[in-house]
């Protein structure tokens, strides 16, 4: 028995136009035709280097953009961006960006950053509303003092767990993640990497999460797709594409991605010695 | 005697509240011709010690040391004039926004050209031939056209590369590379820092990389220090740091990275219990 993906996409492309003071300018194809599909419970990670078009892909599943040409998705029924969305489909999916302090208002206190999206989406009033962030606040490690702070009193981890628990405010089925560890220190990432893994499990969530960081995605992903010019170049399962990556791009990248390996020093040192020696 | 010493080194910041201890009692040794990696967090004093020594620190800032010497030449003693004549030519510094430390309204190279202006006594059409052969040496194609482009013109990894070829003007016995490569994509990543070593191959020279990218530490250091906090938690050549890694703080570092988990979770770093030990 299959069960219907949380998310898919069909043929997916994407087109920007740049525009030229001498009338129509050139039109960039971010994107030339995904095709993709997430489990539920499951992990997705998309690896490229910049420019490969992950963040273009990233605003379209979370609904932001439409595509250019192609079907979206969610839980086997087509979803029409441009067409407008239900509140309903809108809560299904959000996203957590890379740079926590750019994504919540200076001047919002944690606790309206928290109760806003249920304010927009859902009829819970003021009490009901207060509750459920109080519970969020808990749930992610923070304490209900935090709900009057705004977010320059917090460290950048703290700063990406609110943003993460806004994501989840509205009990979402798909998460879209960022590159979401990559402006955070070893220890802080470690921290929120294992909060996600909670939450997926607690939750029954369904990521897709965006890095360049491969250490990162073999600890998280189930599937992985790596990305190039707006084009998949190889998608498989973590194991497999981790035991044998086929795709010379792919290749390349495991290759100039730093590993501590005592072999590898071993062998660096004893060059280094012969040539100097 | 080592090319760079440094014995109890502190660096204060005047802050509202009060002096704030950025580095506190740090002893660094360099020796000529080793890549010493700096290792830390956010916070750690990595990149403040290596601004010291360069002069490079705003006037909230109060250095004081024992011992801050080059090449036995002691830096507190000197004049600004000093210091400036040696920034630049003995020892020089890169960092990691390339595109940003580049001056937006000059050729890059004009840029390359001001440095040995300012430190050799080359004359102009020797200025000129040493720039394209400096854009050759890290590696930019057609040199002779690139002199003449900005640095919005060019790519992070290339804008990387001119700094790097202003920093080797005046082939410097020491350089300090601050996270040269964070800001660059890994496949660019691994190019800069084949660059970097083999221009500090080629030249015999030191280098001092600030990284907090432990792969980075394993795949080019000889011996790393790891710092926290300002303070030095673990001074190390590279296979020992990673085999046998002395310091609480160092192993719970390591046992953080990710392709080092075992099972499904990541150990937390518990701050305290390796200060109270270290």
């Amino acid at each position: 028995m299959t069960e219907t993906p949380v998310l898919e996409t069909r043929a997916v492309t994407r087109d920007y136009a740049t525009s030229s003071f001498f009338g129509a300018g050139k039109t960039v194809r971010a994107l030339k035709g995904i095709d993709l599909a997430v489990p539920r419970g499951k992990t997705l990670a998309v690896v490229g280097e910049s420019g490969c078009g992950k963040s273009t892909l990233a605003r379209i599943i979370t609904l932001i953009d439409a595509p250019t040409s192609g079907e979206v998705l969610i839980n086997g029924e087509q979803v029409r961006v441009d067409a407008g969305l239900t509140a309903a489909l809108r809560r299904k999916v959000q996203i957590v960006f890379q740079n926590p302090y750019g994504s919540l208002n200076p001047r919002q206190k944690i606790g309206d950053v928290l109760a806003e999206p249920l304010k927009l989406s859902t009829g819970f009033g003021p009490a009901e509303r207060r509750e459920r962030v109080m519970a969020m606040l808990t749930r992610i490690g923070l304490g209900q003092e935090h709900y009057n702070r705004y977010p320059h009193m917090f460290s950048g981890g703290q700063r990406q767990r609110i943003a993460i628990a806004r994501a989840l405010m509205v009990n979402p089925e798909l998460l879209v993640l960022d590159e979401p560890v990559s402006a955070l220190d070893l220890s802080v990432q470690a921290q929120i990497l294992n909060l996600l893994q909670d939450l997926q499990e607690e939750f029954g969530l369904t990521y897709v999460f965006i890095s360049h960081d491969l250490s990162v995605v073999r600890h998280v992903a189930d599937d992985v797709m790596v990305m190039q010019l707006g084009e998949v170049v190889e998608y498989r399962s973590r194991d497999d594409i981790f035991a044998a990556p086929e795709h010379p791009y792919t290749r390349t990248l495991f290759a100039a991605t730093p590993r501590i390996d005592a072999a590898r020093i071993r062998a660096r040192l004893a060059a280094k010695a012969a040539r100097a020696g | 005697m080592p090319l760079l010493e440094i014995r109890n080194l502190t660096v204060a910041f005047d802050t509202a509240r009060g002096p704030f201890l950025a580095v506190e009692g740090l002893d660094v040794a360099v020796e000529a011709g080793e890549v010493l990696a700096i290792v830390g967090e956010s916070g750690s004093g990595k990149s403040v010690a290596m601004l010291a020594v360069m002069g490079l620190l705003p006037d909230t800032a109060t250095v004081t040391a024992d011992v801050l010497r080059f090449d036995g030449r002691d830096l507190l003693a000197m004049t600004p004039r000093e210091r400036r004549a040696l920034s630049g030519r003995e020892m020089a510094m890169i960092f990691q926004e390339p595109v940003a430390s580049l001056n937006p309204c000059f050729t890059v190279g004009f840029q390359i050209i001001e440095t040995l202006r300012r430190h050799t006594p080359l004359g102009h059409a020797q200025r000129h031939a040493r720039a394209i052969e400096l854009l050759t040496a890290v590696g930019i194609p057609e040199p002779e056209a690139r002199m003449r482009s900005f640095p919005h013109q060019m790519s992070g990894g290339q804008c990387q590369r001119v700094m790097i070829a202003i920093a080797m003007a005046c082939s410097p016995r020491l350089l300090i590379a601050d996270e040269p490569t964070t800001a660059l994509d890994v496949t660019i990543q691994k190019q800069i820092l084949d660059l970097l070593l083999d221009l500090q191959a080629q030249h015999q020279m030191a280098m001092v990389l600030i990284t907090h990218d432990m792969g980075v530490v394993a795949e080019t250091a000889d011996r790393v220090i790891v710092q926290y906090q300002g303070h030095k938690m673990e001074d190390a050549d590279v296979l020992s740091l990673f085999e046998h890694p002395r310091n609480p703080y160092t192993r719970a570092l390591l046992s953080a990275l990710p392709e080092n988990a075992t099972g499904g979770r990541l150990p937390s770093v518990d701050a305290a219990t390796w200060m109270a030990e270290g």
